[in-house]
């Protein structure tokens, strides 16, 4: 199996329109993150363009579309897509989701929360030895950001990603702009969520922005919308995270409202102005 | 236990018009609704300059809450929304609205198809005079045709800043050549008799055959130039003589 190799620096989740700033200028860049639902056509321009950056810069392949919490088996004519994409770019890193997005052959289109019980853990865990084994590679599970919680639940977030990781193997994608986002909105500390995170099984670290709204009761609501700049806290919560982890390959998500490429930037330098005094911490 | 609860949420995050629980929930649906309504305004831009821009959303939000994606991959998402336009009464008016969407589907087929270098001029100089009649041709994977009762190409040039709007009460009916043999994709009007003869073609007639199908169509078909059409366009990629095509 091949283990997830992401270079220890800043990423950015990859547009299109920003194929020519990103080259001519690409500043800290180390690596990018596509979206592999957007690159599995036969051909055109979006492969010749993923082909030129690929030699370039290191590549991870975020999944949105496995729906690896769903309650039916995994589509595997989807995971044979994964399996022509990997093989193809050879990616430093392969990731998805802790959320379902597919019931019934109606794909959903949101990545979907679900109830933390020993049914759920079993499926998932099969799941992912599932993903792994027909991938040949290590794959990253990514922490959700969530609106609601079930009463169902017995175990908790980050006991259920830690028995995932120990079973299967599957290193984790922790996103901290969800870790603050959920713990907003459920009224929990973020700082206790990473207390109890398994910190020593993180190979990729996300941050983007999110929006505030207000539920029914007028209780502080935000939204994972990916739409904006990160925000203060979250960039507080990361550079705490890593003088526990040490450096860990970092990725800037911004997908909607995408601003143009020197905004995105002065993003990945934000991120790098942290992830670099770790890395020489961790050289010494 | 699991398979009863994701029924259950997904078919209450579906239903746009049941009363959401709670604020909290809504933002799945919502999520889920614009998300789809994106992906349909990224991939039918000319469709929603015609009807503007509050119909559309409108329009996707009725197709979204009746047709769900039902594969992960959002490029393809909408392939039937041409239809669901063609049986939409609010747009009884338009008939032509749905072939406008069949031109923004093929736009997205051609975008996303194979990548073949096409045959150039050269390849046809090693033909003798003679087989040039049994001639099949491979045509090229991003080749797609949309036949119209309606000047369909302009339409798709006026509704995507490519021409003027101008009225079209008198234009005649066209086929729409859309086709990507590099990286963009382009839209071109042809005869509908062309249209008749690259059908006949990309099924694997010869070309004798397209072109007696043709001229049953439009007796003054021009062969000359559709063959010029062929070549200088990029079309094809392989041809064979008088055998079962490729």
């Amino acid at each position: 199996m091949v283990p997830c190799a992401l270079p220890l620096s800043v990423g950015v989740g990859f547009k299109p329109q920003h194929y020519d700033g990103l080259t001519e200028t690409p500043g800290p860049l180390g690596f990018i993150e596509i979206h592999a639902e957007n690159y599995m056509g036969d051909g055109g321009l979006p492969h010749a363009m993923l082909e030129r950056l690929r030699s370039r810069f290191a590549l991870s392949i975020h999944g949105v579309g496995l729906s690896i919490g769903g309650a039916g088996p995994l589509d595997q004519a989807h995971l044979q897509r994964l399996k022509t994409l990997c093989d193809r770019y050879r990616p430093e890193s392969f990731s998805e989701h802790l959320a379902w997005s597919t019931h019934e052959g109606s794909y959903l289109n949101d990545l979907l929360p679900l109830p933390y019980t020993e049914e759920t853990l079993r499926h998932i865990i099969r799941h992912i030895d599932e993903v792994q084994s027909i991938l040949n590679r290590q794959m990253l599970l990514e922490n959700p950001s969530t609106y609601v919680r079930f009463d169902e639940s017995t175990i908790p977030e980050t006991e259920f990603l830690k028995t995932i990781a120990e079973r299967t193997g599957c290193g984790l994608l922790l996103d901290i702009n969800n870790v603050f986002v959920s713990s907003t909105n459920h009224a929990l500390d973020p700082r206790a969520y990473l207390e109890a995170f398994p910190l020593h099984h993180v190979v990729e670290i996300h941050v983007g922005g999110h929006t505030e709204d207000a539920d029914d009761e007028g209780a502080l609501l935000l939204i994972d919308a990916h739409g904006s700049a990160t925000a203060d806290p979250v960039w507080t919560l990361y550079a705490e995270t890593l003088t526990k982890t040490g450096p860990v390959a970092t990725l800037v998500e911004w997908d909607n409202d995408v601003p143009l490429w020197p905004v995105l930037r002065a993003e990945v330098e934000r991120a790098d102005a942290i992830l670099t005094p770790s890395r020489a911490q961790h050289a010494a | 236990m699991h398979q009863a609860f994701q029924s259950r949420f997904a078919h209450d995050l579906l239903a746009p018009t049941r009363p959401t629980t709670s604020k909290r929930f809504a933002v799945y649906r919502n999520n889920v609704f614009v998300s789809l309504v994106e992906a349909l305004k990224a991939r039918f831009p000319a469709v929603q300059n015609a009807v503007g821009p509050n119909f559309f959303e409108a329009l996707a939000r009725d197709y979204a809450a009746a047709n769900a994606p039902t594969s992960p991959l959002m490029t393809q998402y909408g392939d039937s929304f041409p239809d669901f336009i063609e049986s939409f009464p609010p747009l009884a008016d338009f008939p032509w609205m749905a072939d406008l969407a069949r031109v923004e589907c093929a736009i997205t087929q051609s975008y996303h198809a194979a990548d073949k270098t096409p045959l150039g001029p050269e390849a046809f100089a090693t033909i003798a005079p003679d087989d040039i009649a049994q001639l099949r041709f491979t045509l090229h994977p991003a080749l797609n045709l949309v036949v119209s009762r309606f000047p369909i190409a302009t339409l798709w040039q006026m509704n995507s800043g490519q021409a003027e709007p101008a009225p079209l009460d008198d234009a005649p009916a066209e086929t729409a050549l859309i086709h990507r043999p590099h990286f963009t994709v382009s839209v071109q009007a042809i005869s509908a008799a062309g249209g008749t003869f690259l059908n006949a073609l990309q099924a694997g007639q010869t070309l004798d055959e397209a072109t007696e199908k043709a001229m049953d169509r439009d007796a003054a078909f021009d062969i000359t130039a559709h063959l010029r059409l062929i070549i200088t366009e990029g079309l094809f990629t392989a041809f064979t003589f008088n055998r079962s095509p490729q």
